[in-house]
């Protein structure tokens, strides 16, 4: 069992995704959080657009041009509406604004490159995810009668497919069903700084049960902390591995987990050469 | 042991120059398109792609670096959907539309679209024989609203002025209107597909009720062929995209009853690819018969006419979907 293959969490959001020349990408999806807030994202801007742009218009109204400014507003309406997530998804990132901003791009599911054919059945599908319930609630409010049981049915059907992507493991859409597609993390990361660097002559030395006590797991939290950089978060690791194992204390913590970092990363790569890999604290080699 | 201590400190020495060359080029295809790279950047892509994968790979297996890792896997990942994932220029998806993709899409829905035909037939004719018997049920087919008082209590002179008299200011408006809220019902219908195709029929069905009672008022006044030119110089435009709407979401929805021999959600992807581009061609002949109702019903008010512009758009969409295509693979 290699590194890779202990990494990957039953039930994570992670998937495979070979390329063709055979690496595994190991995909995130996006989570139902992620999805909601990019929707929100674009649904917000869409009515911003057609707010704006219908004040624009009756703002110029000219008389002459009464019919046609009518027509366009139809229109753009129409295109606004129903390609406003096909146009921006068929660009080079695959995603419109509100996916950009929260870090997620569509994709298809088999590898393969996204066709147009599969953009739109994924968004005209909306029209019953999302559009047909809201309206049936504005009927509803215009007409200020409450048909309990058509209200009923419009809540319960929106209900299963605005909750779909959190009945399945590959947070769906029914869009995507239909498509074959799926939303997966894109995010933009930096390359951050190496925390150990070239050796130096000066290192502190650490008793054997210490570095033995702890595995690969330890080790990634111990780097999320010295990368975090929290004062309080620094001096209660450094604090706890201190008691344990009886170290003095030399008033630097930072330096002392950077130290203890560096050694503990050496000797579990060392062990991965060796065909050992000790998982966590909990496992045994 | 000299050198750096840990694996990742000797990766990012020896790679991260490559790394940052490759990140620099994505960023650049993300935010432009191919044409912003030069052709060395060009040459240098798909090798600085490949010693990033390589990268990765040996980086996980051989470091304990998790925001290395991040970054490479990010990094491939950007890489490879600028790579691999990325559609053909806008301009040739156009084109390979027409060419191949709507035609063959709607090939393929022969059945579905013949199914939606003869129903759209069956309860025009249906609806027709009922208001002729009775008058009353044209009521309960027809809203009051879309009536606009073409109804059996209407007087032969007020409905012969609907068909010729130059109609009220503001007709481009209404067929513009008309137009999005039938492309609206087309794109509704075929997502309706998903409920098992049976809200998709029943689109059909009812839209060939109205026609057929429509048809019986005005023929109770002997105006059954003035009405037809006036129906149908958009209306074979106009009905046949509604019965490739249909038929998309009768293909949706059998995809999901009876997949066959295929998996079901493999069924239903191909169903839904081939399915979307015939609504997206159903649209565009919408859009189409917006103009012919618009503009052609205005300048052209004879009978005779009407209706051979009509029946010449139906015959022009016929021959241009079922003439043989060479097909490659299916229409997507």
């Amino acid at each position: 069992m290699n590194a890779v293959a202990a990494r990957r969490s039953v039930g994570s959001m992670r998937r495979h995704f070979v390329t063709p020349e055979g690496v595994d990408l190991q995909l995130s999806l996006g989570t139902a959080g992620a999805r909601a807030g990019a929707f929100m994202v674009d649904a917000l801007l869409m009515v911003a657009l057609l707010v704006a742009v219908t004040l624009f218009l009756l703002y110029l109204r000219v008389k002459q041009l009464d019919q046609f400014l009518m027509i366009l507003w139809l229109i753009g309406f129409f295109l606004l509406r129903n390609f406003w997530f096909v146009l921006f998804e068929m660009g080079r990132r695959g995603a419109t604004p509100g996916k950009r901003l929260t870090g997620l791009r569509v994709v298809a599911r088999d590898g393969d490159r996204l066709t147009g054919a599969a953009v739109v059945a994924r968004n005209a599908m909306r029209e019953i995810e999302i559009f047909l319930p809201l309206s049936f609630l504005a009927a509803q409010a215009s007409e200020g009668l409450a048909d309990s049981f058509l209200t009923i049915f419009a809540l319960g059907w929106s209900g299963i497919f605005l909750f779909f992507p959190l009945f399945n493991r590959d947070r769906l859409r029914v869009g995507d069903l239909v498509a074959g597609t799926w939303v997966v993390e894109a995010r933009r990361e930096a390359l951050s700084s190496d925390l150990v660097g070239e050796p130096r002559g000066h290192r502190r030395q650490f008793p054997e049960a210490a570095l033995a006590a702890y595995g690969i797991y330890e080790l990634q939290r111990l780097e999320q902390v010295l990368r975090g950089e929290q004062p309080a978060a620094v001096a209660t690791v450094a604090h706890t591995i201190r008691d344990k194992f009886a170290i003095a204390s030399d008033g630097d913590d930072y330096g002392f987990l950077s130290d203890f970092y560096a050694e503990l990363c050496h000797r579990l790569e060392q062990g991965l050469m060796l065909g050992r890999c000790r998982q966590s604290k909990h496992n045994d080699t | 042991m000299s050198g750096p201590l840990v694996n990742a400190t000797r990766f990012r020495a020896e790679h991260s120059a490559d790394w940052e060359r490759l990140d620099q080029l994505v960023t650049r295809l993300e935010r432009k398109s191919l044409r912003s790279l030069s052709d060395d950047d060009l040459l240098d892509l798909p090798r600085l792609y490949r010693s990033t994968l390589s990268s990765l790979s040996v980086a996980r297996d051989t470091s304990l670096d998790r925001s290395l890792l991040t970054y490479l896997e990010q990094l491939s990942t950007r890489a490879y959907f600028q790579i691999y994932g990325v559609q053909t220029s806008p301009g040739r998806q156009v084109l390979r539309f027409f060419a191949r993709g709507w035609p063959l899409a709607i090939q393929a829905l022969w059945r579905e679209l013949l199914f939606c035909a003869v129903l759209t037939a069956a309860s025009a004719l249906a609806a027709f024989l009922l208001v002729r018997g009775d008058p009353d049920w044209f009521y309960g087919i027809i809203p009051q609203g879309m009536a606009a008082g073409r109804d059996p209590a209407a007087s032969t002179a007020f409905l012969r002025g609907t068909l010729y008299g130059n109609e009220r200011d503001g007709l481009m408006v209404f067929a513009t209107f008309l137009f999005t809220h039938n492309a609206q019902i087309a794109i509704f219908a075929f997502a309706l597909g998903f409920a098992f195709a049976v809200p998709s029929v029943l689109l059909i069905t009812y839209n060939g009720l109205m026609l057929g009672a429509i048809f019986a008022v005005f023929a109770a006044h002997g105006l059954a062929h003035n009405l037809a030119g006036w129906l149908l110089i958009h209306g074979t435009t106009e009905l046949l995209a509604i019965c490739v709407a249909g038929a998309a979401g009768i293909r949706i929805g059998l995809a999901l009853a009876f997949p066959g021999a295929a998996q079901r959600m493999e069924a239903l992807v191909a169903a839904g690819r081939t399915a979307a581009t015939a609504m997206l061609g159903a649209v565009l002949m919408l859009s189409v018969a917006g103009i012919l109702e618009g503009v052609g019903r205005q300048t052209i008010t004879d009978d005779g006419l009407r209706l051979l512009v009509g029946a010449v758009a139906l015959a022009g969409w016929l021959l241009y979907f079922f003439l043989p295509r060479r097909t490659v693979d299916e229409a997507r």
